[in-house]
């Protein structure tokens, strides 16, 4: 049986998000047990999270968490590390053995800052430095896999129910300003732990429920400026596309927002103010390849902040809630109510509507 | 109210008006049983040459020379469209002389007969229209 | 006769039961084949001068006539067979080159009927474009993804020229000379109706044609017929052909004969003369001479037209776009082997260039690993010969089909592939006045818009069985198709997996 990246397996799944506008840390414990009531929208091939503002005593260097099949592929790859970055710090990420969580590859972390000299000679700025370092170890070194490489952030992700993966990788003995989470029903088994979402690159990390029909015109364009799509899913496409649009080509949120999930020609030729059907014209025509189609509902991460979007016809649920100075995001209100009973003012976004929190200015 | 035009410019000669309204008109079901080894006596001619041609039928006009002219009163306008009554028609030939279009001729027994647009036979619409394989004849109203 | 006699390829068959000798068919063959005895009162038929395009057929009011292959045959040889010999005799009778026209018929890889669509079930929902909004709209241009912002901070929203589709469809060049006035009447009405493009070819155009100009390609052909200043400017394109598909490497040759009265005009030549465009634009013996015809025309029409290079789809398709791509053109349309043509020598038609779904392929994927896909949009043709066929070239990587012989068979044509004899019955390639008046733009205009509108109705549900409602989505999405009896070689060139995978 082919292992995830050498086939392409679609799944349905569910997704979860919690946000303090005041920059607040919330300890992971609420966001895993927020998925318990969505359990049935997961198949326990796959769980996973992704923690903002976790690692604040090393905030200023790019955390690597790293899947190794075993002791040779890690040694190697820590000598091309050795080659590009200075490492910190090197650490195996404490996890939990519990029975329903078996199989862990070797999961280590590093907290690296990139060798001047190397991005020197590449002509590359920092953030590029350490994508295409990322891009390469995942291409090429097998056995190797980067599945986190933002500042002050982190993911952490396994093969089993989501519930479980929180436990597994002890996430209530961290603390961040944003979480993210994902429960993954895939239509196959793919018996690897880097097929869990999230995914990341750099600080963007992505949550995803839904099966594009755009993937391969999505895929096929995106792989022209240098992303791979090793793992051949919709997830890892969308990171890429969401760092291209914003990291690369400079587009705010709302601008990227209204790359992927494009209004409709008549939707656009419908707005009333001149500017607005001119900027989404000419979005549209200028990444047309970057449209993405057919069902989704993302949570996009990113340093200070979370974006929800959901396809322009909604074929995904996806609810938003709020309280006091949190945002919260879920498949289900179920799981915004098990984060927060009282939540208020519990709403379903449109379809194409991009939802934006920011944590305010200086507080993370 | 609708009548039959037709286009020159698009009529390419081929006579099939001719056959369509003589096959229309002979109340049989099957053009070859109706018209094989006969001569045809259509209510359309196509004129003309090989440069340009186009058919011909009754304009229904507003004040028609025939109806005036009809020695036998056989001749009369009912909703527009220009009629014969055969039973009352002698064979003078006097409505021949006075249409100024030729739209009238003999029929194979010799009383005058002329186009009313189909309207008497099964076919709905004119025949000549439907069949015209260029859209050379058309039956439409104009102002 | 005697050595030179060949047998007619094909047979009249009237059924005297239903013939009533109307002689409808009679005046309708341009090739004279039928004619009434007025002795016997019977239509009587010369075979020998049809060419099978069922005009007569088809106008025959009691269906009495059908036209059938020959049974008079030659000895069965496998090797030497019938159509092989026949022009061994032809050659030896005449000493020249033979001529054919219309696509390539031999039986040769058709790649689209080999190729399979995908369709949601399940794990992502189909989309039911009766219900939901589909959309088939393509914008052909460069598209060079500079983001620039101005002092406030939004965004400058300049684009490179484009070209607006209603959908990935436009009809390709045939030229006012090789097809008649009132078909290429029929194509920019229905252009511009259907909110689509058609292509002058090298005809230059008739001034009766400049109002449809927003909805028109001009071509510069390496004979520069009708070239002028307000020609470029009329258009909403340039498109220089470089190759056509049924003929790479050779130029045209349109006969004295049918240079007459607005085709001479029109052309800017004189009346009578030959039109022979030759094999090379004289102009461009390589790349970098290319670049300046490009820049060239962008000057000449201030850089507010995109520039299409057309080129025939040959062995090393993938090189020459990738090239063109850095030429400066906005769009490449590449014409595969199986393209149509008013006339080309029948061995280069039948046996040059290769097809336009490999070429396609492997240009597509040359474009992207060389990062250089968004410098030009790809328009193919060369037989695309319905809705599923284009939805196939777009998942394979086209923004968009070029179709010509598929339009022609709307306005008529039968693909009798005598287009050379200038004597067409339907009055589309030929110039002869009563050949021409056969052709009424209002019914082919009618008949192009609905057959367009059929494919776009077509289009849009396979796209929905996808779960994809617009069509950029599609576009280079290869994951959509599979093959089926293909080899492995063909799948990595093609770029799908086998139906099964």
């Amino acid at each position: 049986m082919k292992r995830e990246g050498e086939v392409r397996i679609p799944s349905g799944c569910a997704i979860a998000a919690v946000i303090s506008k005041d920059g607040n840390r919330m300890s992971g414990q609420k966001i895993y047990e927020c998925m318990k009531p969505m359990h049935d929208r997961s198949n326990g091939l796959g769980g996973g999270f992704a923690g903002y503002g976790i690692y604040p005593e090393y905030k200023d260097l790019y955390a690597f968490h790293m899947f190794f099949d075993d002791r040779d592929t890690r040694k190697n790859c820590e000598l091309f590390l050795k080659e590009r970055f200075e490492i910190v710090k090197s650490e195996i990420i404490p996890t939990r053995k519990i029975p329903s969580i078996t199989n862990e590859p070797d999961i280590w972390r590093y907290f690296v800052t990139p060798l001047k000299s190397m991005m020197e000679k590449m002509q590359v700025d920092e953030k590029e430095f350490v994508a295409r370092s990322v891009m390469k170890i995942n291409t090429y070194m097998k056995g190797a896999y980067v599945f986190s490489s933002g500042k002050n952030m982190g993911a952490f992700k396994a093969v089993g129910f989501p519930e479980d993966v929180g436990v597994f990788y002890r996430l209530e003995e961290y603390e961040g300003y944003s979480w993210t989470a994902h429960g993954r029903y895939p239509t196959n088994t793919p018996g690897w732990w880097g097929g869990a979402h999230p995914f990341t690159l750099l600080d963007y990390s992505i949550v995803h429920n839904g099966e594009i029909s755009s993937y391969d015109a999505n895929r096929r364009f995106i792989e022209m400026f240098g992303y791979k799509c090793n793992l051949q899913t919709d997830t890892e496409v969308i990171t890429y596309i969401m760092d291209y649009l914003i990291r690369v080509k400079g587009l705010t949120l709302k601008e990227a927002a209204g790359v992927i999930a494009a209004p409709f020609w008549s939707t656009i030729e419908s707005k009333e103010d001149p500017a607005e059907r001119e900027r989404l014209t000419y979005l549209r025509t200028m990444f047309p390849s970057l449209l993405v189609t057919g069902p989704f509902s993302i949570v996009l991460g990113f340093d200070g902040g979370l974006m929800a979007l959901n396809d322009r016809l909604k074929l995904r649920s996806m609810v938003v809630g709020e309280k006091d100075d949190k945002v919260y995001i879920a498949s289900e209100e179920a799981a915004i109510r098990s984060m927060e009973p009282d939540a208020e003012n519990i709403w379903a976004p449109t379809g194409g509507e991009p939802v934006i929190i920011k944590v305010k200015e200086g507080a993370y | 109210m609708k009548r039959v035009y037709v286009n020159e410019e698009w009529c390419l000669g081929c006579h099939l008006c001719e056959y369509n309204c003589a096959f229309a008109n002979s109340g049989l079901k099957d053009m070859a049983e109706a018209l094989k080894g006969k001569n045809i006596y259509p209510r359309i001619h196509v004129e003309g040459d090989e440069k340009i041609s186009y058919g011909v039928s009754c304009r229904h006009c507003e004040d028609p020379m025939c109806v005036k002219s009809c020695i036998a009163g056989a001749i009369s306008k009912v909703d527009g469209v220009v009629t014969i009554d055969r039973s009352k028609c002698v064979g003078c030939l006097t409505c021949v002389l006075v249409c100024p279009y030729g739209a009238l001729a003999p029929s194979e027994e010799g009383t005058m007969q002329k186009c009313e647009l189909c309207l008497k036979n099964s076919c709905g619409e004119p025949a000549c229209v439907t069949g015209c394989p260029n859209n050379a004849i058309v039956y439409e109203e104009r102002g | 006769m005697s050595i030179r006699f060949i047998y007619p390829e094909f047979e009249v068959v009237r059924n005297e039961n239903r013939c009533i000798a109307c002689r409808v068919c009679e005046r309708q063959c341009a090739n004279e084949v039928h004619s009434y005895n007025e002795d016997k009162k019977v239509m009587i038929s010369d075979e020998t001068k049809c060419v099978n395009c069922q005009r007569c057929v088809s106008l025959c009011p009691t269906r009495a006539l059908k036209i059938v292959k020959s049974d008079c045959t030659l000895r069965e040889n496998a090797n030497w067979q019938n159509d092989t010999i026949k022009e061994i005799y032809k050659q030896a009778g005449s000493g020249g080159v033979l001529l054919s026209s219309m696509g390539n018929p031999k039986p040769l890889p058709v790649y689209w009927d080999k190729i399979l669509i995908n369709a949601s079930q399940v794990t992502n929902p189909p989309i039911d474009p009766l219900r939901e909004p589909m959309e088939t709209r393509v914008f052909l241009g460069k598209k060079n993804g500079k983001i620039e912002r101005d002092e406030n901070g939004n965004l400058k929203c300049d684009l490179p020229p484009q070209l607006e589709l209603s959908m990935p469809v436009m009809f390709s060049a045939m030229s006012y000379g090789s097809i008649s006035y009132n078909a290429h009447a029929s194509l920019a009405r229905a252009a511009t109706e259907l909110g689509i493009l058609y292509n002058t070819g090298e005809g230059g155009l008739h001034e009766d044609f400049y109002v449809y100009g927003p909805n028109t390609i001009v071509q510069v052909a390496s004979g520069r017929f009708g070239v002028h200043e307000d020609y470029l400017s009329a258009g909403a394109a340039i498109e220089i052909k470089m190759g056509q598909g049924a003929k790479p490497g050779i130029g045209g040759h349109l006969p004295g004969a049918k240079i007459v009265g607005d085709v001479s005009k029109t052309r800017m030549i004189p009346e009578g003369s030959d039109a022979i465009s030759p094999a090379p634009h004289h102009d461009i013996y390589s790349i970098e001479d290319l670049r300046q015809l490009v820049f060239s025309l962008k000057e000449a029409t201030e850089y507010k037209k995109p520039v299409i290079v057309k080129v025939a789809a040959v062995h090393n398709i993938a090189a020459i776009a990738s090239g063109i791509a850095r030429s400066g053109a906005d769009i490449i349309a590449i014409d595969g082997f199986r393209g149509g043509t008013g006339a080309a020598p029948t061995r280069i038609r039948d046996n040059v260039g290769i097809p336009i779904e490999l070429a396609l392929a492997s240009v597509d994927q040359r474009l992207r690993d060389e990062g250089i896909r968004n410098n030009v949009s790809l328009v193919v043709g060369g037989s695309i010969r319905s809705a599923s066929d284009v939805i196939k070239a777009i998942a394979l990587g086209a923004d968009a089909c070029y179709v010509a012989t598929a339009a022609l068979l709307a306005l008529g044509c039968h693909l009798c592939r005598t287009c050379q004899s200038g004597k067409c019955n339907w009055g589309i390639a030929t110039q002869r006045p009563d050949l021409v008046k056969r052709l009424n733009p209002d019914l082919g205009s009618e008949r192009l818009v609905n057959l367009m509108t059929a494919w776009r109705h077509e289009i849009m549900e396979l796209m929905g069985g996808m779960g994809i409602n617009s069509i950029e989505a599609l576009k280079g999405n290869r994951l959509m198709l599979r093959g089926v009896g293909l080899n492995e070689k063909e799948l990595e060139i093609l770029g799908i997996s086998h139906a099964g995978e």
